[in-house]
């Protein structure tokens, strides 16, 4: 059975249809990444997914007992505010030391344990906020937007630990980006969201599909293929300049030969 | 019991009860920059009181009912996008005059007026310590109680909603703590420098803290000096109380800070 499933969910905000008959699944194990632009319902769906908003119709559908584990946007935390990462891990609910301990290590963040959370880069940051996450053994990982602020090299660690969580633990992601050439390595499928779901599946047919590029532009198209590579390499430390060679002979050598030429012209 | 008969020993009762509730209070009224927020609900006070002697009722009860409903005012409004600072400048002050003005209908209480504005903490009584010691041990209660919750709530709403808290929740106790702390403070510090003694401890225990439970101990322990220092002094130097114990905080938050500047200095 799918660990939430989505049907026909309509919703207003203030007035105006931020959702729009939209209808989606998630299985266990899988990575779904929702994208669309700013202001698409991206975050309002994945509040109706933590059951934070009520749709006005539709079916939410969570499988009984599922526990879910939530990676916030970036938070600011207040200087005057004294908290260790230790400390952090224990609001709202105490956990054990092991626990603790054990939820760092996955988020590969083990070392990270008394220090301040002010004193955290960015991505060590993400990382406490992904084990923060796992401490309640989720079956579906929820990351909105988590690694706005993070740059490029930060981001792909990130996703990669997140790719090694799923092989090593078995659970599923639904994730948001606004940036899917970044998700595109990790992702099984994708969901293009603008209100309404304009198109889905994997993750070349989504950026090849001509909803998606009239969203995005044909501009973005040519960043797209940049990430997207066989799962069979290892990429903890990514080496960009072969990326880039390696998304050139996907772009030109891949499908889309109804698609302009000049296309490859703004990629390259 | 007949150490309760000495006014000294009251003042400083009354001045440690007040801390034990105000300390640990302050260090959300920091971390949640709440500072104008407290202003605005003690400046309230004043108006709480004319309210209470035009209508014959406790002073206690007055400035609790005007402190919760501008906390709560106040609270609900900064949900909704108005320009916080301004507002809760313009509530704070006109709170005040307001308070002011009302006091000056109500007959033989410009006499005492300086002991609403700035405290008199040597004249409370044996049931001024009860109400004082009741409200500082209510709000203890309610802020140990809900610690974790607030906690979370102050770090992010959206997480502590995750979590199944309602961030709503937790601002409106602060708020109703808030409120039990300016109504028992208005006797030790009086209105003015109510917010004084919810900061300055807080502020100078940052620097000796690493966990946020370090700090609201700190900080309690700091204000208890605050006011041991400061009846002292007030009595040393023949200087008003209230101001006094503020002014010795003011000194340790000085103090304070210059051991962080040397000690990152160091590193």
């Amino acid at each position: 059975m799918s660990l939430i499933e989505i049907d026909n969910v309509t919703l207003h905000l203030g007035g105006r249809l931020v959702l729009d008959d939209v209808s989606m699944t998630v299985e266990p194990g899988e990575i779904v990444t929702i994208v669309g632009p700013n202001g698409s319902g991206k975050s309002t769906l994945m509040k109706v997914v933590i059951g934070a908003l009520q749709p006005d119709s539709g079916a939410v559908i969570r499988k009984p007992g599922l526990r879910i584990g939530y990676v916030p946007q970036k938070l600011h935390i207040d200087p005057t505010l004294p908290l260790t990462v230790r400390r952090f891990l224990s609001l709202p609910k105490r956990v054990s030391n092991e626990a603790a301990h054990a939820a760092l290590d996955d988020a590969g963040a083990g070392h990270l344990c008394m220090r301040q959370m002010t004193d955290l880069s960015g991505g060590q940051f993400q990382r406490v906020l992904l084990a923060r996450a796992l401490l309640s053994e989720p079956d579906l990982l929820i990351l909105d937007e988590a690694t706005q602020g993070l740059d490029q090299t930060g981001s792909a660690d990130f996703y990669s630990q997140i790719e090694r969580l799923r092989q090593n633990k078995g659970v599923a992601v639904l994730m948001v980006s606004h940036e899917l050439h970044v998700v595109m390595s990790t992702s099984d499928r994708v969901i293009c969201l603008n209100g309404h779901v304009c198109c889905h599946g994997a993750p070349e047919h989504v950026a090849s599909a001509p909803e998606y590029r009239a969203l995005f532009g044909t501009g973005t198209h040519g960043a797209l293929a940049l990430y997207r590579h066989d799962h069979s390499l290892d990429h903890c430390d990514h080496d960009h300049a072969q990326d880039h060679a390696h998304a050139h002979t996907h772009d030109h050598g891949q499908n889309h030969s109804q698609n302009q030429p000049q296309d490859k012209v703004t990629s390259a | 019991m007949s150490l309760l008969d000495d006014f000294l020993v009251r003042a400083i009762l009354a001045g440690i009860g007040l801390v034990l509730a105000a300390a640990p209070l302050g260090c959300f009224v920091v971390w949640r920059r709440m500072a104008y927020f407290g202003d605005a609900t003690a400046h309230a006070a004043l108006l709480g009181v004319a309210l209470a002697l035009a209508f014959n009722v406790s002073i206690f009860a007055g400035v609790l009912v005007i402190a919760l409903l501008m906390a709560f005012t106040v609270s609900t409004l900064s949900g909704r996008g108005f320009a916080m600072d301004t507002m809760l400048g313009v509530m704070a002050h006109s709170a005040l005059a307001f308070g002011l003005v009302a006091v000056s209908f109500v007959p033989n209480v410009r006499v005492d007026l300086n002991a609403y504005l700035f405290g008199d903490i040597l004249a409370v009584g044996r049931s001024d310590l009860a109400v004082i010691w009741g409200g500082a041990v209510l709000v203890s209660v309610l802020l140990y109680w809900r610690w974790s919750a607030l906690l979370t709530t102050t770090l992010n709403p959206d997480l502590a909603m995750a979590s199944g808290l309602s961030p709503r929740r937790e601002q409106l106790i602060l708020s109703l703590a808030l409120a039990m702390v300016v109504a028992v403070a208005i006797k030790v510090v009086g209105t003015l420098l109510i917010a004084a003694m919810l900061l300055i401890p807080a502020a100078s225990a940052r620097p000796f803290s690493r966990t946020p439970e370090r700090m609201a101990l700190i900080a309690t322990l700091i204000g208890m000096l605050a006011v041991l220092g400061g009846i002292q002094g007030a009595f040393t130097f023949d200087t008003p109380t209230g101001p006094t114990i503020v002014t010795v905080a003011a000194l340790i938050f000085v103090l304070a800070n210059l051991v962080r500047l040397l000690r990152s200095q160091v590193k």
